[in-house]
């Protein structure tokens, strides 16, 4: 069977390449990691959180990382956990071993969305170009996440830094939201 | 653009929801001892106030989940989100007033 880890290129290639470059406003493509979409009453958040090694962030529009793994807010009862590959076949099998009993669901949705980081001094206005959120400091802070709209497309947005933005874009709409954020920041190349 | 308070992600923008139609219509529990009349009315016969109104609201492009609120329909002003299951909150005024 092939391997398709080795196969996986980013659905944007094209448009990442031709790309310029900006100190004001980079706009880059991040490389494939793993996803789980995790739903689960407290107990089962509770047992994916010893498995995952840290807590999932009970607080709305949060994420909490350790190293390379991440888990967002999505919603109430919803978190999205990313990881790097090598460690997915692992982590997939004990938390299934965890979770066994408890009502939940673990399911790996790694190929629905590829990831961008916009960041520079500009970025929250490159976002803000499609994006109708309060992207200031004081209302996006550094360590928010949250699904929302760019564009016409939906996105999940998270603040790493001060001045860099990650974005979630589900495969079909990255060619779309890549041509939106290359638009805005057009006068910062 | 209306800015609506979701009670779990806090305020948004309008365009991350969508509407639900009236809040706190219950189900019959047991629909076959209903007369067709009364199971018409469940389906489809709602209040339609001028004024203050419950209604259901999803934070589609947010959190996901459906929420209340009540809402004027003369104004768009919202008065108050809360949670599904909760009920109405207490103080506001009833449906078809207005909201201030």
């Amino acid at each position: 069977m092939a391997d398709l880890s080795t196969m996986r290129t980013p659905a944007i290639e094209a448009l990442v390449t031709a790309s310029p470059a900006s100190h004001l406003a980079a706009l880059t493509a991040l490389p494939p990691r793993t996803r789980f979409s995790f739903r689960g009453r407290p107990a089962a958040v509770t047992a994916f959180g010893t498995v995952l090694g840290f807590d999932l962030p009970q607080v709305a529009c949060r994420f909490a990382e350790d190293g390379a793994r991440r888990a967002l807010w999505l919603g109430p009862d919803e978190w999205l956990v990313t990881l790097p590959d090598r460690e997915a076949t692992a982590f997939a099998g004990a938390a299934a071993t965890a979770l066994a009993g408890l009502p939940s669901s673990l399911v790996d949705v790694s190929q629905r969305s590829l990831a961008l980081a916009v960041s520079g001094p500009m970025a929250a206005r490159i976002i803000n170009a499609g994006c109708p959120l309060d992207l200031s400091p004081d209302a996006f802070p550094v360590g928010m996440c949250t699904r929302t709209l760019l564009g016409k497309a939906e996105i999940v947005l998270s603040r790493t830094d001060e001045a860099r933005f990650e974005i979630d874009v589900w495969r079909s709409f990255a060619d779309y939201v890549w041509r939106l954020l290359e638009e805005a920041r057009r006068e910062f190349v | 653009m209306l800015i609506i308070a979701c009670p779990y992600c806090g305020p948004r923008p309008e365009l991350e929801f969508r509407y639900g139609g009236e809040a706190h219509v219950a189900r019959p529990v047991d629909p076959s001892t209903l007369s067709d009349e009364d199971w018409g009315a469940f389906l489809y016969q709602r209040a339609n106030p001028r004024g203050l109104h419950a209604e259901r609201w999803r934070h589609v492009h947010g959190c996901g989940r459906f929420f209340n609120a009540l809402r004027d329909t003369t104004t768009d002003f919202f008065a108050a989100t809360y949670e599904t299951g909760t009920p109405r909150p207490a103080g506001t005024p009833a449906d078809g007033e207005t909201s201030r």
